[in-house]
């Protein structure tokens, strides 16, 4: 099955091992992620201003792109371009919208209708393919951590929205234990990295210590931003708090790979500049 | 007036909160916040200016969590993203975009560009 991918900034420079594994992995379990030829930035986090439109063209204009290359699905990775795109397909299903967006962008096509999809949300149907795939079962413990933008507002959750089990899923499917744990569904503190790192240091601390209480080893996300942050402020947590340990981040899709036996080797430019 | 600013940006009925506290219960950041998400609101609709000079719309992390749990349905997030846009529009930044540090992931630079410039 063939979908089209949007893979979205960041998934091009921080979080390159994220790409290079779910398009590994997803061969392995029969799904194609075909790159869209064009795409832009997708704003990033969805503007919530009644009035302000000009932030919703960016995602509307990557659904465009989507639509003129033939695709009714898009698939996106990146939980924050998911959300983002998904909010702006929501916002065009209102024939009001549609209407004023179409006549605004009027140098793009027009918008038909396209369906946004997470890549976590394409797995609920492959767990026979995943599971005869697994050759190295994980053994350990992970607590799945969806954060906030696969699954609020509610109006776009990919799974349940209180307590979702879509990733713990893939973790047993794996081989692994999906430990349970009241904060899944918590903000890492997001963008709060750029103004207010201390805060985003609490965070991490709370949330990393609240996974390792009830019994995990590791933590799995698909946020490429609660992947940095969780992981960046490790070393921060540290100083502040004596005698705490280190605990091993992961995408999802790497994951897939390593009990899947793919070798997916770990970039060394993940962390480059902007350009 | 500031309320009815407040409810033309978000879209949002103010008066529908009882004051229970929910969104404040849920609040990751919470905190760092110097008044709480139902203080905020309780301030908007008694049209108190100085919410505007709050810390608590900078610190939320847009992660709506406090709609999702909010028993009338508003939707806080956006209530925030109005004060936030009340600010901006008169042109004066939360952030200097020359000092952001540029080692950090896009999606974490271009959102706070997005919730913290004009």
């Amino acid at each position: 099955m063939e979908y089209g991918y949007y893979p979205g900034c960041t998934l091009k420079t921080h979080a390159k091992d994220f790409e290079k594994a779910a398009i590994e992995a997803y061969k392995k379990i029969g799904i194609e992620l075909k790159e869209l030829d064009k795409w832009y930035c997708c704003g990033t986090v969805y503007s919530l201003a009644k009035d302000n439109i000009i932030y919703k063209v960016a995602s509307i204009r990557n659904l465009i792109k989507a639509q003129q290359q033939g695709f009714d699905k898009l698939v996106a990775l990146c939980s924050m371009c998911y959300n983002t795109l998904r909010q702006a397909q929501e916002f065009m299903k209102e024939e009001e919208n549609r209407v004023r967006i179409n006549s605004f962008m009027d140098e793009e096509a027009k918008y038909e209708g396209i369906e946004v999809l997470h890549g976590l949300e394409l797995l609920k149907e492959k767990f026979d393919e995943i599971k005869s795939n697994v050759e190295k079962p994980l053994g350990k413990k992970y607590a799945a951590y969806y954060g906030c933008t696969l699954l609020r507002p509610k109006s776009i959750a990919i799974d349940a929205y209180e307590k979702p089990n879509i990733m713990e899923k893939l973790i047993e499917a794996l081989g692994g234990i999906a430990i349970e744990w009241p904060l899944k569904n918590e903000c890492c503190g997001s963008y709060n990295i750029i103004t207010n790192r201390e805060a985003v240091v609490e965070r991490t601390y709370h949330i990393i210590e609240n996974a390792r209480r009830n019994g995990a080893e590791a933590i799995v996300t698909s946020c490429p931003l609660c992947y940095f942050n969780l992981k960046d402020c490790q070393k921060d947590v540290k100083k502040h708090y004596a005698g705490f340990d280190e605990m091993p981040i992961y995408y999802f899709t790497e994951l897939m790979c390593m009990a899947f036996g793919s070798k997916i080797d770990k970039c060394e430019d993940n962390k480059g500049e902007l350009a | 007036m500031l309320l009815e600013k407040v409810e033309e940006i978000s879209g949002e009925n103010l008066y529908a909160c009882y004051q229970c506290g929910r969104c404040t219960a849920g609040c990751p950041m919470s905190g760092e916040m110097d008044l709480m998400p139902n203080q905020i609101i309780l301030a908007i609709i008694r049209n108190d200016e100085s919410v505007l000079n709050a810390r608590t719309p900078w610190i939320c992390a847009q992660c709506y969590q406090c709609g999702v749990r909010c028993p009338k349905n508003v939707d806080i997030a956006k209530i925030m993203e109005a004060l936030r846009e009340i600010k901006l529009r008169k042109n004066v930044n939360y952030i200097d975009v020359r000092k952001i540090n540029r080692s950090y992931p896009q999606i974490a630079i271009v959102a706070a560009m997005r919730k913290f410039t004009g």
